[in-house]
């Protein structure tokens, strides 16, 4: 595109643009290494490095003010995810962690189920819209997406809280104030789950949905089927891919997220986000926090691994 | 069959949800607006109109410090990171290289990590290699997570473009140089403009990977917001909440009215 095929090309070559004089003296493909150089190294030195860095730390001893002690290996930290130390000293079962995590995952998957059955049929109605309507209600389901999550979260507790605006609404209704402790519960942190990550799950469907043939479903009709068995055996599986790849997008970040459940859910209902958080602050182990962060990492990447082995390479087939 | 030949109009509860969804979306971000002009000291209970909740925000120095702040890693990312995605986009729009899957899912990382892996790792890192935590920490780790965002939108535009006017542009005895700045550039500026946009608003948008990596002093707003929440709920955050709300409206605004002149 843009530049450095061979010289004899060009007779105009002649003016020396220091780009040119450059990739002149280096060779042909200097050019291009100079142009991937910048953000190839940003993301491997403060990205993959980091990652790294942190295998090696989640393998080291803690030190007792943070930080670890360098040299000495133990794979603690993994232990200490399933099993704690008891009064005598021997190695006990302790499902905390693993409550937190399991808690986790349950609240993720709620909201991936919660954010389709909300985005499917939004992301429907959008793509049987004329082109105008379409790209109204498209930047109507965007501009959300565009305003600062912490500030969208904070939101609900104003609804949610005790007094709230949730409560005062249900004032005409006949209920009389005693606190309904909305906020502060898993449910709460549901809620802020699916409001954060809605419109990622109805822009790939949508995507998906923009692209179908629509003569295929007036074909089904014109076969004998109806609307139910049209949605159903033709419009879903079409759409599956954008589904697929709207429930990764809301599964990844709902999983790990931080804020909503501490703005949310309070302290009774940690999720792993928290608890990574606590071993960096309070806690001060480093390496246990490491673990739990790769045990997190592992989660995301066995969801993407199903994902790509699923529906990327079923779509090449 | 029925209107515009597609009998999937019939499904009468698409209206219903689509109303109920826009409903969920808008509801809180409007009563916040609302609730930002209340009078009462307690933050939930609507009294009457007053702007005094604003005033208060504008005179606490914390509070533009915290601005300025995020105002600076913002455009400080934005710029770094957008020269780096363009120049990257144009070496990967050209031909296979060896190496070119791995850059690919390398640009990925950042997207699929979850943020909070990202900022411990980012910690431990820049406290094991012996850095100060401050601004410097804050812009180095955004610019990180701005490349692919700044990345996307040009890869795609530039997917885009017709390679036969560069082409054309050599054909016509310019040099590659020239091609570059007269053809390529000028077709490829809305994917970078756009680019450039996303990686603003996701860095001033930040907070998990800000709350880590950031030293004493280099408090970024949402980093002060997360702090007034957790100490209670008061109508001066509703004010500051609803600034930044706005903020980031009439950003969207002004890229979507970017993106419609375009050509």
């Amino acid at each position: 595109m843009g530049a450095a095929p061979s010289s004899s090309t060009y007779p105009a070559a002649a003016d020396a643009s220091p780009a040119r004089a450059l990739s002149a003296r280096l060779g042909p493909g200097a050019t291009g290494t100079l142009l991937m150089a910048p953000s190839v190294l940003t993301l491997a030195l403060f990205m993959l490095v980091p990652m790294l860095l942190m295998g090696v730390i989640s393998l080291l001893q803690p030190d007792t003010y943070g930080g670890v002690k360098w040299g000495q290996w133990t794979a603690d930290a993994y232990v200490r995810f399933l099993f704690e130390r008891d009064l005598d000293d021997q190695w006990v079962l302790n499902t905390d962690y693993l409550n937190i995590f399991a808690r986790s995952f349950g609240l993720a998957t709620a909201a991936v189920v919660i954010t389709l059955l909300l985005g499917f049929p939004l992301a429907l109605y959008i793509a049987l819209q004329d082109a105008q309507r379409r790209s109204v209600l498209l930047l109507l389901v965007t501009i959300p997406f565009w305003v600062n999550l912490l500030v969208r979260t904070y939101a609900w507790i104003l609804l949610l809280r005790n007094g709230g605006l949730v409560e005062q609404a249900m004032v005409p209704f006949g209920w009389q104030g005693e606190g309904l402790n909305f906020l502060y519960t898993p449910a709460a942190v549901a809620i802020g789950l699916v409001y954060a990550f809605l419109p990622f799950m109805v822009l790939p469907i949508y995507t998906s949905l923009e692209k179908l043939d629509w003569r295929l479903v007036e074909a089904a009709f014109d076969l004998g089927a109806n609307r139910r068995r049209a949605l159903t055996r033709i419009v879903l599986p079409l759409a599956a891919p954008g589904i697929a790849a709207g429930c990764l997008l809301v599964f990844v970040p709902a999983l790990g997220t931080y804020y909503i459940p501490e703005l949310l859910g309070g302290s009774k209902h940690l999720m792993v986000g928290s608890l990574v958080q606590n071993q960096f602050g309070s806690a001060r182990n480093w390496p246990f926090g490491a673990a739990l962060a790769f045990a997190l990492l592992a989660m995301v990447l066995a969801g993407m691994t199903f994902y790509a082995l699923r529906f990327k390479r079923g779509l090449d087939a | 069959m029925t209107r515009q030949g597609n009998p999937l109009w019939q499904f009468r509860g698409l209206a219903g949800i689509t109303g109920v969804a826009l409903v969920f979306l808008y509801l809180p971000i409007v009563l916040l607006v609302v609730f930002s002009f209340n009078d009462n000291r307690v933050a939930t209970l609507w009294t009457g109109f007053s702007l005094r909740w604003y005033s208060v925000v504008a005179d606490n120095p914390n509070i533009l410090r915290a601005a300025r702040n995020s105002v600076i890693v913002a455009i400080g990312a934005m710029l770094i990171s957008t020269t780096f995605a363009t120049m990257a986009a144009l070496q990967m729009a050209r031909r296979s290289f060896p190496g070119k899957g791995a850059v690919n899912a390398l640009f990925g990382l950042p997207l699929l990590v979850p943020e909070i892996v990202t900022a411990v790792a980012s910690l431990m890192f820049f406290l094991a290699i012996g850095l100060e935590l401050g601004l410097y920490t804050v812009l180095l780790a955004h610019v990180v997570f701005c490349i692919p965002f700044a990345y996307l939108p040009i890869r795609a535009r530039l997917a885009d473009m017709d390679p036969r006017l560069a082409e054309a542009a050599a054909d016509l005895y310019a040099t590659p140089g020239r091609a570059f700045w007269r053809i390529t550039l000028p077709l490829l500026a809305p994917g970078i403009v756009s680019g450039a946009m996303l990686a603003f608003i996701v860095s001033l948008d930040d907070f998990v990977i800000t709350f880590f990596v950031a030293g004493p002093g280099a408090t970024t707003l949402p980093v002060y917001i997360f702090g007034l929440v957790r100490m209670g709920i008061t109508p001066e955050v509703n004010a500051l909440a609803a600034l930044l709300l706005l903020a980031s409206i009439a950003f969207v605004a002004v890229s979507w009215w970017i993106g419609r002149r375009r050509p």
